[in-house]
């Protein structure tokens, strides 16, 4: 099981300004490793972001993404308290789902 | 915009679709595709429409090219889809993001890239698609 996400919710006006960051190393298929050995293609592919069970995003990626994945999106309509569900499945059909509560703006 | 359509009608529940599914809507002719003219296609996209009103935050020199920040914003009216695609990467196509009515015409994350290429981003807005440009400069290869 992959390590958990880092979501930051944080309201903005009506607006959540959405801060995720996956743990995924995000493997091209041209790396070798310390024995010279490549390093099978492994990328998360596909991610879906929901607000209060309502998907908003629905993002589809190569292995042109960075490892360990920024995705920085905002959310119209939000409220403090209410949820952001985000979840990816990678070329190999793992996948994880984390969440997080939005936070009032400091 | 179909899997987002096809989400909103089963509500989270969509959430409980199998890793199958979620490889099935995967755009596989575009992100295997090695020509741009291909990608263009695969979005349905050939010839997009030049637009001010899509600006590419990205740098102008990268210092480190396993990791080069991108932020897509679209002033572009109904905004549902935004595509990045590094022009001389190996496989141009980087990412495609589908927004529904709750989430706004913008987007950053970060992407490898192999050489100094311009970034597109292609936004496909009612329907319609148009396309911002801009160029990053990679002083080190590393598409590793």
């Amino acid at each position: 099981m992959a390590d958990p996400m880092r979501i930051r919710a944080t309201l903005q006006g009506d607006v959540a300004d959405v801060r995720i960051i996956m743990m995924h190393p995000m493997e091209t298929g041209n790396r070798k490793d310390a024995k010279g050995d490549v390093v099978p293609l492994h990328f998360i592919q596909s991610v879906v972001v929901t607000h209060n069970g309502r998907p908003v995003m629905d993002a589809q990626w190569s292995q042109a993404v960075s490892r360990n994945p920024r995705l920085f999106l905002r959310v119209k309509g939000a409220k403090a308290g209410e949820r952001v569900s985000v979840t990816w499945v990678d070329n190999k059909g793992d996948k994880r789902t984390d969440e997080a509560v939005i936070m009032p703006s400091s | 915009m179909g899997s987002v359509a096809a989400l909103a009608a089963t509500g989270a529940g969509g959430l409980l679709r199998s890793a199958e599914s979620w490889a099935a809507n995967w755009n596989k002719a575009g992100f295997e595709s090695k020509a741009l003219a291909d990608v263009l296609k695969s979005l349905g996209a050939a010839n997009p429409v030049e637009s001010r009103d899509i600006v590419i935050t990205a740098p102008d020199i990268a210092e480190n090219s396993a990791l080069v920040p991108v932020a897509v914003t679209s002033k572009i009216p109904n905004t549902q889809q935004i595509s990045i695609v590094a022009e001389k990467n190996p496989f141009p196509l980087a990412a495609t993001f589908e927004m529904t009515s709750g989430a706004e015409g913008y987007v950053r994350t970060d992407l490898k890239m192999g050489q100094t290429s311009d970034i597109w981003a292609i936004v496909k807005a009612d329907g319609k698609f148009y396309v911002a440009k801009s160029e990053v400069k990679i002083t080190v290869g590393g598409c590793g």
